[in-house]
């Protein structure tokens, strides 16, 4: 039995009389790999905005390996192993990624306070996010500034970024949206040459990702989970196809 | 027999009626557009002007030019607003202070050039320069006028913002931008048209502003601070908090002034930060 | 430039986007020229520096970490007065008041700046607003020590090292403040191409990203806000020892307005724009002291919608958008 490295108990939250998270009983093994899909307003994002601090939960906990994160703020999740990348870019514009990663990788080791220092004399993080941008093919976009890089690589940044804050728990928020399909292939090898350490949880719509790199599915509808299992299971289900055509109503 | 505490109470409510008048749009425009305008109390001196012009020059009565001061100023906002605050509704905040700020200096050195940077006379009607005896205590007529427009207007806007159809898209508008304009609201127009009532607003409440506190092309600078101390106090969006952060800011300040006058504005600056520290949305604030 | 991709490693690559440029040096040497060029000018070269260390404060925190401040002259003006009710209590040594007013100005910064960083937009302009405001009532009401109204008397600043006495021509006083200026340039120089410096430029940035890789812009905040109100303590203790006079305007509303429109001129986040915008700025009001303030401020409010308009960067921005059309051709 693996150990539990992200769960939540009874998570939920409302925004006044809208339920967007009821009772959201969720458990990430060590080294998983969770596909989290759903109509869209299905509470998805919302989900990893709560588990990551951004928004507070009417009710519930959430656990960190062992460890109660439900009051910490979300710099605090961040620097206990829990990383995130956003659905829209949400990046340092005219920074370039090498300034970009560096900076994360500096606020991990502690050493971004240090005002008295040239930034040039912190060889190991300067290399430590190099290689990071390297593995993810942006080794040689990396002096050019962010706002002027392709869509697909900005992607591929917002994941480098949540790379350097060396997590253990990742929620990649659909890594691929907007990505035009000759550049999405990036996105998925960088996704799939992922440590074996590191637990995954992206949420994404196209199913043919989903079974492809999910070995478990949670499908999240109107704020709750529906069902959960093993991608034959959720495949094989009749009532996921039917919230998904829209046969059934639920509330 | 009403003690003379009643009286300075009223006098500062009434100063805080005009205060709230001054205020109220910028409220609501912030809390809709979150477009900080700095120039607001500009077109609040505008409405000054127009009354003061039209009584000593063109000879008109005083309250006939109170809905011409209305008029002229929310028409020359919307100017404003569809030339140049439009493009700005989503630049930074430093954008719009800059570029308000920069509106507001033109706006003080044309009325300093037109009208001279002294005091503007006025002359009110003889019946409207009184006080009345209630109960004991000197009321004047002019500043029960000033209570009786502030309530007047506060509920008029309460009364269409409630009940009236262009009421509920404000509020849409101002609780989720977003959501207001994918339900089919034309969120820009609906602004267009608040600012320029807000505007309206402020340049009536500087028509009344004159007989109180005088007109000079300093005007919209002076106050522009009470409006933000206003209009951060009460919360953006809320016209029920621009009424208790106003009403209590001309309290504060008369009664101030009267009783320990030595302090000056220093408590006023305090009670401020103290408030917004601990209710840095403003006290009924919506965002 | 910079050296870019193939040859460089990534260290270097960094190590060269902070080295000194040929036009910086430029710069530099002809801030020496009012000595040989402008004799008689020295006064006023004397105050353009020390405003335009003043501008350089309010960079660090506007420009840099993205913070609105419409009360920043607080901390200019504990700096004079700090350096002024000193000198009038007997202690007129120019280095040690210099030091003083620093520590002081950075101690009300560190105060405040546990507020300052909580708050945003409006709340944050508004505290700032608000703080100033505040100050400046204090000082007016506690004449017996600012002097008030009519400003403090008796600030007499003792010789420069014990030897150079300032003279009326402004050479002591001049040379006093530009050397300033450039030594707290050099840490300002620093910081900017320090890690920290890369931070706060996140800060500005994107403060959602930067809550995402558990940044505690909290705390970087409060240290850039406290190194600015020192560096502008020690701007406005400059302009009491060399002006010998200290008045309420130093902590007023105007001063915090004008550095701010200096700077927004200059051009915010690029470390020079401060200095050139108080250089522009401070000789134009010098040539045009003639006209009446309103006039003065419409010819700002015209600029000010131009700059927001047509040059969000101020003149550096415009000049290096120009200097990258014309290296493309």
């Amino acid at each position: 039995m693996r150990r539990s490295a992200l769960s939540t108990r009874g998570l939920s939250k409302a925004f006044g009389a809208l339920p967007v998270a009821r009772d959201i009983e969720l458990n990430l093994p060590e080294g998983a790999r969770y596909a989290l899909i759903g109509p869209n307003g299905a509470g998805k994002t919302t989900l990893i905005n709560l588990m990551t601090g951004m928004l507070a939960p009417n009710a519930g906990q959430i656990f960190l390996g062992g460890d109660d994160i439900t009051k910490l703020e979300p710099q605090q999740r961040v620097r206990l192993g829990l990383a995130r990348t956003f659905q829209i870019n949400t990046l340092f514009a005219s920074l370039n990624p090498l300034e970009a990663v560096t900076l994360a990788v500096a606020e991990r080791r502690g050493i971004a306070d240090r005002f008295w220092q040239n930034i040039a004399v912190h060889k190991e993080a300067i290399e430590e996010a190099h290689d990071i941008l390297v593995k993810l093919r942006l080794g040689d976009c990396c002096y050019q500034v962010t706002r002027e890089l392709p869509y697909g690589r900005q992607r591929l940044l917002e994941i480098a970024l949540a790379l350097a804050t060396k997590p253990k728990v990742l929620l990649l928020d659909e890594p691929a949206a907007g990505v035009p399909q000759e550049e999405s292939g990036d996105i998925f090898e960088a996704v799939a040459g992922l440590s074996d350490d590191l637990t995954l949880l992206f949420i994404e719509h196209d199913m043919h990702v989903v079974f492809r790199f999910a070995n478990h599915i949670i499908v999240l509808v109107g704020g709750a989970i529906f069902i959960e299992g093993s991608p034959a299971e959720i495949a094989a289900d009749s009532g996921v196809r039917e919230v998904y055509l829209g046969k059934r109503k639920h509330g | 027999m009403l003690p003379p505490v009643i009286g300075v109470l009223f006098d500062g409510f009434a100063y805080g009626m005009l205060l709230f008048m001054l205020s109220v749009g910028q409220s609501v425009t912030l809390g809709m557009m979150n477009f900080i305008n700095l120039a607001h109390c500009a077109f609040a001196m505008v409405g000054g002007y127009v009354t003061v012009t039209l009584v000593n020059i063109y000879g008109w009565p005083f309250f006939a030019t109170l809905p011409v001061a209305f008029l002229v100023t929310a028409v020359i906002s919307v100017m404003f607003e569809r030339t140049l605050y439009r493009r700005l509704y989503r630049a930074t905040d430093l954008d719009q202070v800059l570029l308000t700020i920069g509106i507001a200096f033109i706006a003080v050195a044309v009325a300093a050039y037109v009208f001279g940077t002294q005091q503007q006379p006025l002359q009110l009607p003889a019946n409207l320069r009184g006080s009345i005896p209630v109960l004991g205590l000197n009321l004047a007529i002019y500043r029960m006028i000033l209570v009786g427009v502030g309530i007047a207007a506060s509920l008029v806007l309460v009364g269409a913002l409630e009940y009236t159809r262009f009421g509920a898209q404000v509020r849409a508008a101002v609780d989720n931008q977003r959501m207001a304009s994918g339900l089919g609201i034309n969120v820009d127009r609906t602004f267009s048209v608040t600012f320029a009532l807000g505007s309206g607003l402020a340049g009536l409440g500087g028509a009344l502003a004159i007989e109180i506190v005088g007109l000079d092309p300093q005007f919209a600078f002076t106050y522009l601070v009470y409006v933000l101390i206003v209009v951060s106090v009460g919360g953006l969006g809320s016209i029920a908090g621009s009424f208790a952060a106003a009403a209590v800011l001309g309290i504060s300040d008369i009664a101030g002034k009267y009783y320990v006058p030595q302090v000056g504005a220093f408590l006023i600056y305090l009670v401020m930060i103290t408030l917004l520290m601990w209710r840095p949305m403003g006290l009924f604030g919506r965002r | 430039m910079s050296i870019t991709g193939a040859t460089a490693s990534p260290q270097q690559y960094l190590l060269s986007l902070s080295r000194w440029r040929p036009i910086e040096v430029a710069f530099w040497l002809a801030t020496l020229l009012p000595f040989i060029l402008f004799p008689n000018y020295l006064s006023l070269a004397s105050q353009i520096a020390i405003t335009a260390l003043f501008a350089l404060s309010l960079d660090l925190i506007l420009g840099y970490a993205g913070i609105v401040s419409l009360g920043h002259a607080a901390f200019f003006g504990v700096g004079a007065y700090t350096a002024g009710i000193i000198s009038r209590y007997g202690w007129g040594e120019p280095l040690s008041g210099l030091l003083a007013a620093a520590v002081l100005a950075g101690l009300v910064g560190y105060v405040t700046s546990f507020i300052i960083a909580r708050f945003r937009h409006l709340a944050l302009i508004m505290l700032t607003l608000g703080f100033g405001l505040l100050l400046a009532e204090l000082a007016n009401s506690a004449g017996w020590l600012t002097g008030g109204v009519d400003g403090l008397q008796g600030v007499k600043t003792w010789p420069l090292l014990r030897y150079f006495e300032f003279d009326l021509f402004g050479y002591v006083a001049y040379s006093y403040s530009l050397i300033a200026l450039f030594i707290v340039f050099l840490f300002a120089r620093r910081l900017i191409n320090s890690p920290f410096g890369l931070a706060l430029r996140g800060i500005r940035e994107n403060a959602v990203r930067m809550r995402a890789i558990g940044a505690p812009s909290r705390s970087h905040i409060r240290t850039v806000y406290t190194i600015a109100a020192a560096i502008a303590g020690i701007a406005g203790a400059l302009l009491a020892q060399t002006t010998e006079t200290v008045s309420l305007e130093t902590l007023g509303f105007q001063r915090s307005a004008d550095v701010l429109v200096m700077l927004v001129l200059g051009g915010a986040g690029r470390l020079y724009g401060g200095l050139i915008g108080a250089t522009v700025f401070m000789i134009a009001r010098d040539q045009f002291s003639g006209i009446a303030p309103q006039y003065w401020y419409f010819w700002i409010g015209i600029l000010l919608v131009m700059v927001v308009m047509i040059l969000p960067n101020g003149i550096l921005g415009g000049l290096s958008q120009i200097y990258a059309r014309w290296k493309r051709k």
